[in-house]
């Protein structure tokens, strides 16, 4: 069993690719399935992230387990243009690009922690992880 | 991947497959848009049973489907929204966005509105 997948994100196939592999990583941990669906669709939308305003970056999944606690961890990682207002890009509705708004506050309240560092000009890494409930 | 498209009378019927690729919708987009047109139809069915998720980018692209295929005379209906799913959207607030898109949970039901619609509109004609 592998515990840590490192996948370049490139092009909108692979953020498909990414969904499929944290599927397999997270049915190993015993998530159930509407949390494979919930894990699935944030991560969409922080690959599509990546994608549409970086172009290019990288998504690492990892299982982690913390005494009786499992989860898993996403990060997505970037040297994009960054994001200048954090705050605002964590509201809904608020977008720089072309989508409804709701990517990245809506990968949080899909996840059970979510961490994002970002600084304009050197790039984005987020953490998000869920817990086997 | 291509999306199959069945004709069943006057209405349109797309699978959406598990693994849908941006590329893929937009795609699929544009064909029903064009085909709506070519067959004359009156009514498309999206049906999104197989679909691993529903994202921001495929919520707004099915709406926007919907409303350039009404642009060109038919209705559009959503089937087969899986619960997960449904809790998924909910949580994004993405339920909101596709608002004025009518969901069925079957093809059955989604025919028979269709149907009904398509009377309505001969009596009123």
């Amino acid at each position: 069993m592998t515990d840590v997948v490192q996948i370049a994100i490139r092009s909108d196939s692979d953020i498909v690719m990414v969904r499929q592999q944290a599927r397999a990583l997270a049915k190993e941990l015993g998530f159930s399935a509407s949390d494979l669906t919930l894990i699935a669709t944030a991560l969409s939308e922080l690959a599509r992230n990546i994608v549409e305003y970086a172009q290019q970056g990288e998504i690492i999944l990892s299982q982690i387990k913390q005494g009786e606690l499992r989860g898993l961890v996403i990060v997505a990682r970037d040297s994009g243009p960054g994001i200048a207002d954090i705050e605002r890009a964590m509201l809904d509705g608020y977008s720089t690009g072309k989508g409804l708004g709701l990517g990245l506050p809506g990968a949080k309240r899909l996840m059970d922690e979510f961490e994002i560092t970002s600084c304009a000009g050197q790039g984005t890494t987020i953490k998000a992880t869920k817990w086997v409930h | 991947m291509k999306t199959p498209i069945l004709k069943q009378g006057p209405y349109l019927i797309a699978s959406l497959q598990a693994e849908q690729s941006d590329t893929d919708l937009l795609e699929l987009q544009e064909v029903l848009v064009e085909q709506v047109g070519r067959f004359r139809s009156r009514g498309v069915i999206l049906d999104v049973t197989l679909l691993d998720v529903m994202d921001s980018f495929a919520t707004r692209t099915l709406r926007n489907m919907a409303q350039a295929i009404r642009l060109r005379g038919a209705e559009t209906i959503i089937v087969g929204i899986r619960p997960e799913i449904a809790f998924a959207m909910v949580q994004l607030g993405l339920d909101v966005r596709l608002s004025g898109v009518q969901t069925t949970l079957d093809l059955e039901e989604a025919l028979a509105i269709l149907d009904r619609q398509r009377q309505e509109g001969m009596c009123r004609d």
